[in-house]
C-alpha cells in the first residue's frame, strides 16, 4: 500500500463510512466563486454544511479549510466551530480541507485565517446545531424553542428527553438551512472553547512520526524528481550535458524544462530535471549534471553595490505618498536628526523546503502539496497543463513551516510538467540549496529618516522615505516602485501626531523573485522607524516608550479620513479594526510594567524596546542584552505584550509569539542573503544561520485580554524585535546598528 | 524474522549499484538493495516507508534527520546505509521514551511538528546518558537541532520539566 493510500482522502473514507452512503457530501463540484452556505443544500446525508459532518458513531468531522503550517489553525478553527455547535472536544475529529472555491479564499497568509474566519465558522457552529435542535423538535413533537443544545446532546427540559447528535445527524442534516440572520451565537461569557487552551490536534502524530508532510508522500509508482533551476533570474540552459547523470545508479531520466515567458509570478523557472527512483539518486544525479546558462539582464546584479545606491537614493527626495501638515524646506542642521537603515534580501527558509507531488493522468491531476494556497496551486496548475481548475484536485498535508513561501506554488506547477511529461507520479523535493538560491526573497531595502526638534528639544516634524524592490515586480514588467500595499506595512500608517509628516518612496527595480515572508515590508519598515525612535528617545532625553507615547499623542481611533491618503489596513473595514493609538498604549504599558520587574540592566547590560501595529494588531517588545569586551552579543530576556483582540487559543497566541521572536532575532542577528554576478552567495545553514537553542533568551508573553474582532497573530510579533534588540544593544555599548544583521558588527 | 524489501521494482528500469544490505530497525530486521553509500535518509524514507525521519537540509546542519546508532544520536543524512549494516538503528517511529513525549505534551512543544522526531531523538539520547541534565546539558545537546517556528524555550521546559521529575 502507498503511503498516501493511508492518508489520501481522509475526509472521504471518513464521511462515507458515517453511513456507507456517498451522497453529494463530498461531490464537491464548484458551485460559484463567493463562499456561500446555501450551496450546501444539495448535500445529503450527516453532512449540516460545508465544515461540519456528523457520524452515527457520535463522532464530529470538523472541516479546517486553512493550511496547517505551525500557527495551530487545525486546533483553532476547530474550536470555534465546536464551540457554537456544543460539540465535546474529545468527540472532534479534524479533516483538512481540498481546494474549493466554496470555502472563500484559503489562502493562509496574512495572519488572517481566524480574523477572517472568526464570524463565519461560528455562524456554520451556530447552523449545525440549530439543525440538529430542528430535528430533536421534531422528532419529539415539540417546538423548537423548548429544546436546547449542550454537551453533544439536544435536550427538552420539559419532558427530560435528551438525544446525541449522532443519533439526530441524519434527520438534522435533512432540515432546511437556516437564515443566517435567524442563528443565534453564544454570549461570549458562555464560551467554553473561545478562549481555551487547546492542545494541538495533530500532537499525537507528530511525536510519533506519523504525521504526514509534503515531503512525505509515497505513491505507488512514483518517482522522483530533483531540479537544478538557473541560478540567476531570467537566464536559461543554454547547453546540458547529463552523460555522467545518467550513469548515476537510480537515475531514470533526465529532462528539460520549458522555459517561463514573463514575468515570474507563479511559473516554475525552467532548469533541469533529473527523474530517479528515489531522492538520493535524483540528488547525486543532479551534481553530476554539466549545464551551461545564458546571461540574462539579472546577471550583473551585485546585492552590496545596489544597497549602496538604495541608500544614496533614500537620501534625496523621492516621491509622495502621505503628507500632513507642510512640506519644510531647509531643516537647520543643529535641530535635525537624521539616520538610515538598511535590511538586506532575506529568505524563509521553513524546515521543510518546498515540495509537491503530481499526478496526471487523463482525467485530469492530482497534487499533493506542503501548500499554504491550495486554490491558487489548483490554477496555477490548471493553467499550466492547460486543462480546467476542476480537474486539479488539492490535497493539503502538514506544512513543515511555510512563513509565506509555500503560498507561491511554482512548485507544484514543476510537479505537475514533469508527471504530465513522465506519465507517472512524480514529486519534486527542493533542497536546502534549491531553497536558499531559488526562493521568493524578502527585498533588500533602505530606509532614511528624519526629524526636526523645536526650542524645547520637542519634535515637530518628522520624513521618511522608502527604497525596496517591489512584490509587483515579479507579476509584472517594468515595475520601479514599492507599490501602495507594502507602504501600507509599517510605513506610511504609524499614527504619529505630528503636525508635519512627510512620506516618500525612491526607485528600486528588481534583479530576484521578490515575495513576501513573515511580516513582509513591515520587517524594514518596523526595523527603521523602531531604531528612529529610539534615536529621537535618546536625543530628547527621555525613554523609548515615552518617546513613542509622545509622538502617538492622544489616545484616538485613526482612520487618515482627512489626509487624502487610502490605507488598505490589511483588508479590514477601519471601522471595526482602527488604529487604534489606546491599544499601542495598552501594550506598551504592559511591557513597561513587565519590564520593571524584570532584572536591572547590569554592567554591559541594555534594555532596548519596540512598539509596532500590524496584521491589525498591537505588539510591543522589550529585550535585554548584554555584549561583552570582545564584542559577544547574549540576549537574555526578551518581554512582549500582544493586543490580537478576541483570542481563540491563547497557548498558541502565546507559542506563535515564542516564534515570532526567534524568527526577529534570527532575522536580525544573523539573516543576510547577498547576490554577487546575479547569483544568491548562500547555500544551507552554514551560510544563512538561524538562532539555534542555546541562543534563544527567556521569553515572557503578555497576551491582553481583549473582547475586540480577533486581529492578527502569526506574523505582528516579527517586526517590533529587531529594533528591540538593537536598540537594547545601543543602551549597553552606545553602539547604533543602522545595517541588518548586527553579525556584520558583533558577535553572536 | 527478516522482513525483505526489495527497491529492484523500481530500480530495474534505471541503473543500479544496488547490494544486499541488512540493518537492524528498531528492533526489527531488514534486508534490502541498495547503494551501501546511499545515506540511511533515504532508504528509510524512500525505501522502508519509515517517514518520521526528516530532510532539512542534508548536510549535518539542522538535526531534523536524527536517529540513534547503537543509542548514540547520528545525523541520517550523513550516515550511509554501509556504516549502519549490522548495527542497532532506532528512528521516531521506534522512541519509546514516553515520559519525555509526555513532557512535549505537557509544554505544548510542537509548532509545525517537522524538526521534532530530530528534536526528540537528540532530547532521548541526552536523558539516556544524563536523566537530569543541566541547562548546560541541555544547551549543548540540543543545539545541533534547528527550529524555524521558534520551539527551543519549551523545548528547553520540557526537558527541564524532565529533570525535576527524575526527582
Amino acid at each position: 500500500m502507498s503511503t498516501f493510500t493511508a492518508v489520501e482522502n481522509v475526509s472521504r473514507r471518513d464521511v462515507l463510512k458515517l453511513f456507507g452512503a456517498v451522497g453529494g457530501g463530498l461531490a464537491l463540484g464548484a458551485s460559484g466563486l463567493t463562499w456561500s452556505p446555501m450551496a450546501l443544500a444539495q448535500d445529503k446525508e450527516a453532512r449540516l454544511n460545508l465544515f461540519i459532518a456528523i457520524g452515527e458513531d457520535n463522532k464530529v468531522y470538523l472541516t479546517c479549510h486553512r493550511s496547517e503550517m505551525g500557527q495551530g489553525i487545525r486546533t483553532g478553527i476547530l474550536q470555534v466551530l465546536a464551540e457554537e455547535l456544543e460539540a465535546d472536544w474529545d468527540k472532534i475529529v479534524p479533516i483538512q480541507g481540498l481546494a474549493d472555491k466554496r470555502y472563500a479564499s484559503q489562502n493562509t497568509d496574512g495572519s488572517r485565517s481566524i480574523r477572517e474566519n472568526y464570524d463565519r465558522m461560528r455562524q456554520m457552529g451556530a447552523m449545525a446545531r440549530t439543525m440538529l435542535e430542528q430535528a430533536a423538535a421534531a422528532r419529539w413533537k415539540v417546538p423548537v424553542s423548548e429544546v436546547h443544545t449542550a454537551a453533544h446532546k439536544v435536550l427538552h427540559a420539559k419532558s427530560g428527553r435528551s438525544a446525541s447528535f449522532g443519533e439526530l445527524a441524519l434527520a438534522a442534516s435533512e432540515q432546511p438551512v437556516p437564515a443566517l440572520e435567524s442563528l443565534k451565537l453564544k454570549d461570549v461569557k458562555d464560551f467554553k472553547q473561545i478562549g481555551a487552551s487547546r492542545q494541538i490536534v495533530d500532537m499525537d502524530a507528530m511525536l510519533t512520526g506519523s504525521a504526514i508532510y509534503g515531503y512525505d508522500i509515497k505513491l505507488d509508482g512514483m518517482l522522483y524528481a530533483s531540479i537544478m533551476r538557473p541560478p540567476v533570474l531570467g537566464s536559461d540552459v543554454a547547453s546540458v550535458d547529463d552523460t555522467a547523470a545518467r550513469k548515476v545508479a537510480g537515475v531514470v531520466d533526465v529532462y528539460r524544462l520549458p522555459t517561463p515567458k514573463g514575468p515570474p509570478a507563479f511559473n516554475q523557472l525552467g532548469g533541469v530535471a533529473v527523474i530517479a527512483t528515489n531522492t538520493w539518486s535524483a540528488l547525486e544525479g543532479r551534481k553530476a549534471l554539466k549545464v551551461e546558462w545564458t546571461t540574462s539582464p539579472n546577471s550583473q546584479h551585485d546585492s552590496s553595490l545596489y544597497l549602496k545606491e538604495l541608500v544614496e537614493r533614500v537620501q534625496q527626495s523621492g516621491k509622495v505618498v502621505r503628507q500632513v501638515g507642510n512640506e519644510l524646506k531647509n531643516w537647520p542642521e543643529a535641530d535635525t536628526l537624521k539616520a538610515v537603515y538598511t535590511v538586506p534580501y532575506l529568505i524563509h527558509s521553513p524546515m521543510e523546503p518546498p515540495v509537491a507531488t503530481a499526478y496526471v493522468t487523463a482525467k485530469g491531476c492530482e497534487i499533493w502539496a506542503s501548500t499554504q494556497t491550495p486554490q491558487s496551486t489548483q490554477q496555477n496548475v490548471a493553467a499550466a497543463l492547460g486543462i480546467e481548475e476542476d480537474a486539479v484536485k488539492v490535497n493539503v498535508t502538514l506544512l513543515g513551516g511555510g512563513f509565506g513561501r509555500k503560498s507561491k506554488p511554482d512548485f507544484s506547477v514543476e510537479a505537475s510538467l514533469l508527471s504530465k511529461q513522465f506519465k507517472r507520479p512524480i514529486k519534486v523535493s527542493w533542497s536546502r540549496e534549491d531553497e536558499i538560491q531559488n526562493g521568493y526573497y524578502h527585498a533588500i531595502s533602505a530606509q532614511s529618516y528624519q526629524a526636526l526638534f523645536d526650542a524645547n528639544n520637542k519634535p515637530t516634524a518628522l520624513l521618511a522615505r522608502t527604497g525596496f524592490p517591489s512584490i509587483s515586480s515579479t507579476f509584472a514588467e517594468g515595475v520601479e516602485y514599492p507599490s501602495g500595499g507594502e507602504l501600507d506595512l509599517g510605513f506610511v500608517d504609524v499614527p504619529f501626531a505630528l503636525p508635519h509628516l512627510r512620506y516618500e518612496v525612491v526607485k528600486a527595480q528588481a534583479h530576484s523573485r521578490i515575495g513576501w515572508m513573515r511580516s513582509v515590508c513591515n520587517i524594514q519598515h518596523g526595523f527603521s522607524v523602531g531604531s528612529f525612535v529610539d534615536e529621537m528617545a535618546h536625543r530628547a532625553q527621555v525613554s523609548c516608550p515615552d518617546m513613542w507615547r509622545s509622538l502617538l499623542g492622544d489616545a484616538r481611533r485613526e482612520t487618515f479620513s482627512d489626509q487624502q491618503f487610502k490605507y488598505g489596513n490589511y483588508g479590514e473595514d477601519l471601522n471595526r479594526h482602527p488604529v487604534d493609538v489606546s491599544r499601542y498604549f495598552g501594550v506598551i504599558d504592559a511591557v513597561e510594567k513587565a519590564q520593571a520587574k524584570a532584572p536591572k540592566a547590569g554592567k554591559n547590560q541594555g534594555w532596548g524596546f519596540a512598539v509596532h501595529r500590524s496584521f491589525v494588531s498591537y505588539v510591543a517588545v522589550a529585550i535585554l542584552v548584554e555584549v561583552s569586551e570582545d564584542k559577544q552579543v547574549t540576549v537574555l530576556k526578551a518581554i512582549a505584550a500582544i493586543d490580537a483582540g478576541t483570542v481563540v487559543n491563547p497557548d498558541r497566541v502565546k507559542s506563535q509569539t515564542e516564534g515570532a521572536i526567534i524568527f526577529g532575532l534570527s532575522l536580525a542577528m544573523m539573516g543576510e542573503i547577498t547576490y554577487k554576478e546575479g547569483k544568491v552567495q548562500q547555500s544551507n545553514f552554514h551560510d544563512y544561520p538561524l538562532l539555534r537553542l542555546p541562543q534563544t533568551p527567556d521569553m515572557e508573553i503578555i497576551i491582553i485580554a481583549s473582547d475586540a474582532p480577533p486581529a492578527g497573530v502569526g506574523e505582528p510579533g516579527v517586526p517590533p524585535v529587531a529594533p528591540s534588540l538593537t536598540n537594547a544593544i545601543f543602551a549597553a555599548t552606545g553602539v547604533r546598528i543602522r545595517d541588518l544583521p548586527v553579525s556584520k558588527q558583533l558577535r553572536i | 524474522m527478516a522482513e525483505v524489501l526489495s527497491t529492484k521494482a523500481v530500480t530495474k528500469e534505471a541503473n543500479t549499484a544496488a547490494s544486499s544490505q541488512t540493518l537492524t530497525i528498531n528492533g526489527k530486521s531488514f534486508t534490502l538493495d541498495a547503494d551501501p553509500k546511499m545515506p540511511i535518509l533515504w532508504a528509510l524514507r524512500d525505501i522502508l516507508g519509515l517517514t518520521g525521519t526528516k530532510y532539512g537540509c542534508g548536510a549535518g546542519l539542522c538535526g531534523a534527520c536524527t536517529v540513534h546508532l547503537d543509542g548514540q544520536p547520528v545525523r541520517a543524512c550523513l550516515t550511509s546505509l554501509g556504516q549502519a549494516q549490522g548495527k542497532r538503528l532506532t528512528t521516531i517511529e521506534g522512541l519509546d521514551n514516553q515520559k519525555l513525549k509526555n513532557a512535549w505534551v505537557e509544554h505544548n512543544v510542537p509548532q509545525c511538528g517537522y524538526c521534532q522526531a530530530g528534536q526528540l531523538m537528540s532530547a532521548a539520547a541526552l536523558v539516556a546518558q544524563h536523566p537530569k541534565p543541566s541547562e548546560e546539558q541541555i544547551n549543548t545537546a540540543m543545539s545541533g537541532n534547528l527550529c524555524r517556528c521558534g520551539t527551543y524555550p519549551r523545548i528547553k521546559a520540557a526537558l527541564q520539566n524532565y529533570a525535576k521529575q527524575e526527582g
